[in-house]
């Protein structure tokens, strides 16, 4: 037991981190209506350029805003295939994502980079979880504050339209391919900076280290969406229901090591859990809904 | 207002599926002009809808709204001259949003969205006024989510929505076809109501004959395509249902089978 609570403050950052690119996640998946498989590569090219420009002396702070503004330079790719090419957006995001790979590899010019806490000014490091715990909450309330600021503008306002009912914002004279990009970019640029964020707590960045990571994204969603929707509508409290969603899952995560289970399965679980949640929904929708019932026999009769 | 000249459309050209949906149609509408718009299904009615929004660009010809030509015009940029309302209650409004964030939304069409607040203070004061003269009891649910209405809820506030910014032209699609009798009465009483009130020159789709001839000061019918029957004034006004039926057969050499429209 000793044992369980001693690890807890590090799946709690490490949840917070997770949970900073779940934000990010949800602003495509919930807001845009777009599954976007970028984040894979894209969380990995924050760690690397953060992991590149630190190794090359940069100070942390302006190393992870180029993490971040390098995650969105991911996310404009992405749009870009979407909406000009027209490619469907699942497949923009892999495509994306497979080019990452590589570029990451040219970035970071191995599979793995060192970024030992003793020789570089990282912010936060897993050798001190407290403070780790203490400046990623203060990071994740700025990034909340600010969307929650960015969301209520006309131009956020408009972006939430977009993926809501595309057919009325193009009616209201809402640019509705550019919203995409931006709202592709802004998501993508925070998975960066959770990569960065990542880089320096672990000590390394690894060109795998985005594997699946979309699924811990929509995981840390699903969970706060279960814990908090209900109880909140206020979009601000919804972000902090994903970060904290985040953090559930890597106490969850901590707790099924500590009872021993195998952690190769961690990501198979993830997987059903998070299917699980996106499915049961659209299950009850299709059998359970009156208006289901009533069209089933309406078919039934008509046949 | 509105000055087509000449536009065809042609949809999945050089395929089997090829339909020649628009045919080589001409229509000047008058500022003020409240022009109905009937005709058998697949007529081309909402193709033309479509064609002045630029859902996608015309085939050949022009479209000019207010003396712009904007045959080439991107459909959110045309958006700004335009209100419009469609068939699909769902369609017009976007569900996850507040009434008020919704009709914000409208307020800036054709504006810049920049980092300004989505919804000032004084918005919200105005937008209470307007949706009282829906008399729906639709001010006091100012922050509701617009999913939460009905049908003609959904429309009357699309309707709200369509009037604001000064647009040069309304377009309703349909707009009472998914409703109850009763619901699509009150909207397009509430139709006729925001027309006036705003001075806006209209072009209403309907299959109801009667709406057709009791609304609007020009009528006109739709088959295969073209334009065949174009009325107005005085004429428009003592039409009755058997003469738009008379007209038709004789427009098109056909009897009129659309058993929606003779619904009315
Ligand atoms: N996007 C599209 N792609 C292919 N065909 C289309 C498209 N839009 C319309 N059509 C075809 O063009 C023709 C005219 O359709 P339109 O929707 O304008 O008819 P309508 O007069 O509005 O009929 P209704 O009363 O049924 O709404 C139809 O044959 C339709 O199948
Ligand atoms: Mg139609």
């Amino acid at each position: 037991m000793e044992h369980l609570f001693g690890a807890l403050p590090g799946a709690v950052s490490l949840g917070l981190i997770w949970g900073i690119m779940a934000i990010g996640v949800y602003i495509t998946f919930k807001i845009l209506a777009i599954s976007d498989l970028t984040v894979d590569g894209s969380i990995c090219t924050g760690a690397a350029v953060c992991t590149m420009l630190m190794t090359a002396g940069v100070d942390p702070w302006v190393s992870m805003l180029c993490a971040t503004l390098a995650g969105g330079l991911c996310g404009l790719v992405t749009g870009l295939l979407h909406t000009v090419l027209d490619i469907p957006a699942i497949l923009a995001g892999i495509l994306t994502q497979l080019a990452l790979w590589s570029i990451n590899l040219k970035i970071m010019g191995q599979a793995n980079r060192p970024l030992s806490a003793r020789n570089f000014p990282v912010i936060i490091t897993q050798m001190k979880t407290e403070e780790a715990i203490f400046t990623l909450v203060l990071i994740a309330g700025a990034i909340i504050g600010l969307l929650y600021w960015f969301f209520g503008t006309e131009l956020g306002c408009s972006i939430r339209a977009t993926g809501c009912n595309i057919n009325m914002s193009r009616a209201q004279g809402i640019n509705t391919e550019l919203n995409k990009v931006l709202g592709l970019m802004i998501s993508n640029g925070l998975v960066a900076l959770s990569g960065a964020l990542l880089a320096q707590y672990q000590g390394f960045a690894d060109v795998n280290m985005g594997r699946g990571a979309i699924v811990i994204g929509l995981a840390a969603i699903v969970i706060g969406e279960t814990a908090f929707a209900k109880i909140a509508r206020n979009f601000a409290v919804r972000l902090c229901g994903v970060l904290l969603g985040g953090v559930i899952y890597y106490v969850v995560y901590q707790v099924i090591v500590f009872l021993g289970i195998d952690t190769d399965l961690l990501k198979m679980l993830s997987a059903v859990v998070v299917a699980i949640f996106l499915g049961v929904p659209n299950l009850k929708k299709k059998y359970f809904s009156k208006v289901s019932k009533k069209r089933a026999k309406e078919a039934g009769e008509n046949a | 207002m509105l000055e087509i000249k000449n536009i065809s459309k042609t949809f999945n050209a050089g395929t089997i599926n090829e339909k020649r949906a628009l045919k080589n149609v001409s229509l000047t509408l008058n500022d003020g002009d409240f022009v109905t718009v009937i005709g058998g299904n697949g007529a081309g009615k909402s193709t033309l809808l479509n064609a002045i929004c630029g859902t996608w660009r015309v085939d050949e010809g022009e479209i000019i709204i207010d003396g712009k030509d904007v045959t080439l015009t991107a459909e959110h940029k045309r958006a700004k001259y335009l209100g419009r309302v469609f068939q699909d209650p769902m369609m017009g409004t976007a569900a996850d949003m507040e009434i008020q964030e919704n009709l914000a939304l409208a307020k800036r069409r054709g504006k810049k969205r920049g980092l300004g607040w989505g919804i000032s203070k004084n918005e919200r004061e105005e937008y209470r006024e307007l949706l009282a003269t829906l008399g729906l009891g639709l001010e006091d649910r100012m922050t509701s989510k617009v999913g939460l209405l009905s049908g003609g809820q959904r429309q009357a506030v699309t309707l709200l929505m369509a009037a604001m910014a000064e647009p040069k032209l309304l377009l309703l699609d349909e707009h009472t076809a998914a409703l109850d009798p009763k619901t699509a009465e009150k909207v397009l009483e509430i139709t006729e109501e925001i027309v006036n009130k705003n001075h806006l020159t209209t072009l209403m789709i309907t299959h109801n004959m009667r709406d057709a001839i009791k609304h609007g000061n020009r009528l006109i019918m739709m088959h295969e395509g073209r334009v065949i029957v174009d009325v107005c004034g005085e004429e428009k006004k003592n039409l009755t249902v058997e003469d738009l039926l008379e007209m038709f057969n004789r427009a098109s050499g056909k009897e009129f089978a659309s058993d929606r429209a003779m619904l009315s």
